[in-house]
């Protein structure tokens, strides 16, 4: 959106390690974005590439042990988040940074009402009172969509279907106004029609309140609807960024495009199979030395096992800003 | 939830009566007979009088019908009588134990304080001490603190309370002196100095079993700690900013509660009857005193009307275990 406005959020080289009975699995390594006022960053990849982590990492998220952020800069207002005390941080989640998570069955308190739950953050980061949290609370329910507001606010979360329950995290999330929105698959564990109902409240919420969003999803379907942006991440790094058209447009990474393959077409004859992308993604238990996806990529030489490749730029803009790559392998010199 | 209770105390009407007849039956074929604490020099006519005199020759049935009519509408009539002066239950014959020929409720009245002073304060201290162990423990687990306290809740748990007591006595009444070996019944507290004495002598068989129901009770609030400390809703808390506190004593205790709950209160009725070795133990003359003693005397009623109370009380707290529960968690609905 804003172009050239400086970040709300700032990722620098951010490493996380898990210490696990069978040695260290490195769950992040050296992952770098940042995030535009407004903007909707979406970040793609498969189940265990470090999406989830990367995000729960940069607020203190993840239970130490096992989880150790050993290296990084997480910037939110000039202030580096992994250098300032957990009750500094605690200030932070909530009010600065909101976070919806991917099951909304479990993701709510089972034995508080839904008020309750809302009015929390309230109470405790804006210091209001518990009649003025009372009043925000309905506000925010109203404004996710939930009807009734008022007379909801008593009820408990087993009153509330799955999409309800979602609308009430996006609620508790946004209860404080935050500069980010962290949604970490909000709608996975939901049906279609769900979905796209609470996508397209998300996408209303944007343009009311003006937040910047990180997305998180394995659906690229998802992405391409409402990202303006998107990152795909394979073995805890960041294999390919671009804007949301560019990529779709202009896949690099053997990753980027099978996955892109791997979306059935909803027009025209069914040409062949869908693709899928053969073998598990990897546990890696060191810092990478070599390219994550090469026993899975068609194009692998010899220089994937040799040598991790860095980020680079494809289109002469600065990496991070226009559209780069994690790759050795050259898709135009292939076709030359 | 007052339909419900409505409905669960009607129930339990049947379910009592069913209780009572059985109850009645095993104590009527257990051996032994009133008689066998009279002396042989006593002939055998005389004895036969005695026994009618009891109505311990009476057929089974109609001692249990007596007995059915005795518990609930006599018994309650006199407590009637003794609360607002009137005299209903006037000629009518209560139950009355086969020992010392006095009623029977009469002396379990009697039997009752020294059985809640000391049992009842060693559950709630159990109780108080297990809760704050159970919490940090699973907060911290496998810490030193959770190490040592699995441990001493291990020993507590296994090593029966009879062992216990006598070391107990062993240590601090044989060879320290801290404390008498035996509980004075008869002891008033009328000033510090007799209130002194009462905490002396109720030291040790309260140490006894709370350490047995602090180990039971910490461990349950462990593990139900330990199984909600990893739910999602936990992270959510988390991630609103809540400090550590509010995560874990607001949203985790609640939920761990729970069970918890009902544990306690399904423990309470053990306080009458659990107790009884270490009512034993450290002479307690409380009510486990009284049953042992009714049992060995083959005193029927007596052994008859407390087993039953016990059964009402387990029942009752039943009951009250099923409503807090409804109470703790929202997502029952007893209607």
């Amino acid at each position: 959106m804003a172009d050239g406005a400086a970040p709300v959020l700032d990722v620098r080289g951010l490493k996380t390690v898990f210490r696990t009975r069978g040695g260290e699995v490195h769950a992040v390594n050296s992952v770098s974005f940042h995030l535009d006022p407004g903007e909707l960053l979406g970040v793609v990849g498969e189940s265990g590439s470090g999406k989830s982590v990367t995000m729960m990492s940069l607020i203190g998220l993840l239970p130490s042990p096992p989880a150790d952020v050993r290296e990084g800069q997480v910037f939110l207002d000039g202030r580096d988040l992994l250098k300032i005390s957990a009750d500094e941080l605690r200030d932070v989640r909530g009010a600065k940074i909101g976070f919806v998570f991917q099951d909304p069955m479990t993701s709510l308190n089972p034995v508080f009402t839904v008020g309750n739950q809302i009015m929390e953050p309230l109470v405790r980061h804006m210091g209001l009172t518990k009649k003025q949290a009372r009043t925000r609370a309905a506000e925010l329910l109203a404004l996710v969509g939930i009807p009734d507001a008022e007379k909801r606010l008593d009820a408990y979360p087993h009153q509330f279907s799955g999409g309800m329950r979602q609308r009430v995290m996006i609620a508790i999330a946004l209860a404080c106004d935050p500069d980010v929105l962290i949604a970490d698959e909000p709608t996975t564990a939901l049906d279609v029609t769900i979905q796209a109902q609470i996508l397209e409240l998300v996408k209303g919420l944007r343009q009311k309140l003006g937040m910047a969003i990180v997305w998180i999803t394995h659906d690229l379907g998802v992405i391409a609807g409402i990202a303006d942006r998107v990152m795909v991440m394979y073995g805890g790094q960041v294999v390919e960024q671009a804007p949301v058209k560019e990529l779709f447009a202009n896949p690099r990474h053997p990753y980027t495009r099978a996955l892109l393959k791997t979306i059935p077409s909803l027009t025209g004859e069914r040409e062949s199979r869908l693709q899928v992308i053969e073998g598990q993604p990897p546990i890696l238990s060191g810092a990478p030395t070599a390219c994550p996806f090469r026993a899975r990529c068609a194009h692998a030489f010899d220089r994937c096992s040799a040598e991790n490749p860095l980020r680079r730029a494809v289109d002469g803009k600065p990496v991070g800003r226009g559209h780069d790559v994690a790759c050795h392998w050259d898709p135009e010199a292939a076709h030359a | 939830m007052l339909t419900f209770t409505i409905r669960r105390l009607l129930l339990a009407i049947p379910t009592l009566l069913f209780i009572s007849l059985i109850i009645f039956l095993l104590v009527d074929f257990a051996p032994g007979s009133p008689m066998s604490q009279i002396p042989l020099t006593v002939p055998p006519e005389v004895r036969l009088k005695i026994i009618e005199a009891m109505g311990a020759n009476e057929p089974v049935y109609v001692r249990y019908l007596l007995w059915l009519k005795q518990f609930f509408v006599v018994e309650p009539l006199v407590l009637w009588d003794h609360w607002w002066g009137t005299n209903f239950s006037e000629g009518m014959q209560r139950i009355v134990s086969w020992q010392s020929r006095s009623p029977v409720m009469d002396i379990i009245v009697q039997r009752m304080p020294q059985t809640l002073t000391v049992i009842g304060t060693s559950y709630l201290l159990g109780v108080l001490i297990a809760l704050p162990i159970g919490i940090y423990s699973a907060y911290r687990q496998y810490s030193w603190f959770d190490q040592i306290g699995t441990f001493i809740a291990m020993i507590g748990f296994s090593v029966p309370t009879f062992f216990t007591g006598l070391v107990l006595i062993l240590v601090f009444a044989v060879n320290l002196h801290w404390f008498p070996s035996i509980y004075d019944t008869s002891l008033r507290v009328t000033d510090w100095e007799s209130f002194l004495k009462q905490v002396r002598q109720m030291a040790m068989p309260v140490m006894v079993l709370a350490l047995y129901n602090a180990a039971q009770i910490s461990r349950y609030m462990r593990s139900s700690m330990l199984e909600n400390l990893g739910q999602d809703y936990v992270r959510t808390a988390r991630a609103k900013g809540m400090s550590e506190r509010v995560v874990v004593l607001k949203h985790v205790l609640r939920n761990s509660m729970i069970p918890v709950v009902t544990v306690i209160a399904l423990g309470i009725p053990s306080i009458f009857g659990g107790a009884i070795i270490t009512e034993q133990v450290f002479r307690v003359n409380g009510l486990g005193a009284l049953l042992i003693g009714a049992i060995q005397g083959s005193d029927l009623p007596t052994v008859q009307t407390l087993t039953f109370i016990f059964a009402v009380l387990i029942v009752l707290f039943n009951l009250i275990a099923d409503i807090l529960y409804g109470i703790l968690d929202p997502r029952i609905r007893y209607d």
